[in-house]
């Protein structure tokens, strides 16, 4: 079954693609791609042919979070979660160590980033419709990635344990304890007791750093698996817009808003505009 | 060579699946393995590991990629394979299935139950403490202990008196509080104090004292159960402010302006052998009269924000233990 000697960059290539051939063999079922052919068709999937800028906003989102999950994995290396040595370890990253102000920057600015740009993405969506059926699902999920998000924010701003981020808290937790009727319980759940202590720094550190992040990274996974499983919606105003009959010769002219958009069933805004070019 | 022929992502192109046999590696290990022993004892031991790890590396090498040069690899025995299932003669019993249709056991059927069933028993048993370890320990024990804040003729008549305390001396100064005491003299022979918490009963920032503190009458003293009490005089306090969204309340902690929903918090105090103990805090919707002969309508502590009558007070109905 050994090949017929060809030329050495061929040789090389083979060499070179050995190993994700062999993962790809491993993860794969007959007629079925696997963990390459996966990224493949993730990488190099059909979109419609009329998509802009707009539709980057959610791979920037993305990116952000990523950011902000590397720098936050670093920064939790010199971090101390105590009320005795939390502002110490945070002027420590700050002052004396290499570079532990561009991380520790990235980190809080990147905070920012994240949520405007969730905003910027949440805002083409709405402006494209791209909510709507068969998306709904997605836009659900983004909400929640959208409060995640939020959360993270605030309990994040607790650690650097300064007089702004003491009463932030002291602030903001009582807000939360307005609530009615379970209000003051949810109050006492998120300080760790009656009054901000210890415990409340230390339960804060443990929501900001792993269980909301890995909440996050679980619903953008979920996120991310409809958009290529459904495909990106094509703009309202596309000719190859979802739903749409294929346009056959003659592309039928647009009269205004009332032009009919007939439905094909599920079919039809599954389909990616690519495939109907 | 590749006993699963249904799979071949290379869509027949014939490249080799599977890594050459070849014994090499081994060579290669105890190559490696005298480098490291050989750090250590002698530079002997570690040339021989060097040359040895250098030959069978370039001999594995060489073996691992044969197929890529062309070269036909050493043939490898067909493994005998089982019958797969599905074949007639693999089946034993039961129900012929339809096309495409599921045959399901009544034995299938309660192995599936038993195991949703147990594995839910089990969930439920691995969740529920370490839920409860979560949620619980903010409600037990928390009220607020006694605290001995010094004896009563530190504190001047009709003057609040700026106190500060540790709530839980072991958790160290996260556990300062702040308490505003004036001393009003006597009530009928019994010494009247009014104390009133300096938390904000908007969100919970520390309200100040609209007036001056006598800082360099401070004094720092250590009392029972190793509390740290600094007490500061103020001269002509006029009410408290709160520097947050500004709220502003009278003598009593009334509030005469912003977002607070009711009056200043107070404490619960004790006298005991002539000095003045803390207590636990409780609410206040509002205070009629002042100093000794006010009016006080109380309430259990009820959180920052939270109303305690009214309309909106039955937002409220229960406040967790204390
Ligand atoms: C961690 C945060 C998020 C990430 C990483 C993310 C990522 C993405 C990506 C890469 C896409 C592909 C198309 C595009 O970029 O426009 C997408 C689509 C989408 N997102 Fe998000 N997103 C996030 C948050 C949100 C939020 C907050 C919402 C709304 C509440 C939302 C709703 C949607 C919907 C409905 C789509 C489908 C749009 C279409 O197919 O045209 N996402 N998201
Ligand atoms: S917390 Fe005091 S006015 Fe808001």
């Amino acid at each position: 079954m050994a090949n017929k000697p060809q030329g050495r960059s061929h040789q090389l290539l083979q060499i070179l693609l050995y190993p994700l051939n062999w993962l790809e063999e491993r993860t794969s079922l007959p007629g079925r791609s696997g963990i390459v052919g996966g990224i493949k068709y993730f990488l190099f999937r059909k979109v419609p042919s009329d998509i802009s800028w707009g539709h980057t906003l959610g791979s920037a989102a993305l990116t952000a979070f990523i950011v902000q999950a590397v720098t936050g994995v670093i920064l939790a290396m010199y971090y101390k979660p105590d009320p005795n040595s939390a502002y110490e370890s945070i002027r420590h990253i700050t002052d004396d160590l290499w570079a532990g102000w561009l991380v520790r920057g990235m980190h809080r600015w990147g905070a920012s980033v994240f949520i405007i740009l969730l905003f910027l993405h949440m805002g083409r969506v709405f402006l494209y419709g791209a909510y709507k059926y068969p998306r709904e699902l997605n836009w659900i999920i983004g909400v929640l990635i959208l409060v995640l998000g939020m959360m993270e924010g605030f309990f994040g701003y607790l650690l650097p344990w300064d007089q702004t981020a003491y009463w932030a808290t002291v602030v903001g937790v009582n807000l939360q304890a307005t609530g009615p009727f379970v209000g003051p319980f949810l109050g006492d759940v998120l300080r760790g007791g009656s009054e901000i202590g210890p415990d409340t720094l230390a339960r804060f550190y443990s929501l900001h750093m792993l269980v909301i992040p890995g909440a996050l990274a679980a619903l953008i996974g979920l996120h991310l698996w409809l958009v290529v499983r459904i495909g990106v919606s094509s703009p309202p105003w596309s000719p190859t817009e979802a739903g749409r009959p294929e346009p056959g010769p003659p592309p039928a002219p647009r009269k205004g808003l009332v032009a009919p958009a007939p439905r094909n069933g599920l079919a039809a805004p599954v389909s990616r505009g690519a495939r109907r070019r | 060579m590749n006993p699963r022929h249904d799979v071949d992502p290379h869509e027949g192109q014939g490249t080799a699946h599977e890594p050459t046999p070849t014994i090499w590696p081994v060579g290669f290990a105890v190559g490696i393995a005298c480098i490291f022993v050989g750090l250590i004892i002698s530079k002997i031991v570690l040339v021989v590991g060097v040359v040895l790890t250098a030959i069978f590396g370039f001999l594995w090498i060489r073996d691992a990629t044969r197929p890529f040069r062309g070269e036909e690899a050493p043939a490898e025995p067909e493994p005998s394979r089982a019958l797969p299932p599905g074949t007639p003669a693999a089946r034993t019993s039961g129900p012929d299935p339809g096309q495409g249709e599921i045959v399901r056991f009544p034995r299938s059927k309660f192995l599936e139950a038993t195991t949703l069933g147990l594995g839910g028993l089990i969930g439920v048993i691995v969740t529920a403490p370490v839920l409860g370890f979560t949620v619980l320990p903010p409600f037990i024990k928390q009220g607020h202990p006694k605290i001995d804040v010094g004896a009563i003729e530190d504190f001047p008549e009709n003057k609040f008196v700026i106190a500060t305390y540790l709530l839980k001396p072991e958790d160290g100064e996260v556990s300062r509080r702040t308490a505003y005491i004036r001393n009003n003299g006597f009530l009928d022979e019994s010494p009247s104090f009014t104390i009133l918490s300096n938390r904000c009963v908007h969100l919970g920032c520390p309200v100040q004292v609209n007036g001056l503190p006598l800082d360099d009458e401070a004094k720092t003293e250590k009392t029972a159960g190793d509390n740290v009490v600094t007490r500061i005089p103020t001269a002509a306090a006029a009410g408290f402010g709160c520097p947050c969204h500004g709220g502003q309340y009278d003598t009593e902690g009334n509030r005469t302006a912003g977002p607070p929903v009711r009056a200043l918090d107070r404490y619960q105090f004790e006298i005991v052998d002539g000095r003045l103990l803390l207590g636990q805090t409780f609410s206040v919707s509002d205070v009629d009269g002042t100093g000794a002969e006010a009016k006080i309508h109380t309430y259990r502590l009820a959180g920052p924000g939270q109303h305690v009558d009214g309309p909106e007070g039955w937002l409220y109905p229960v406040q967790p233990p204390r």
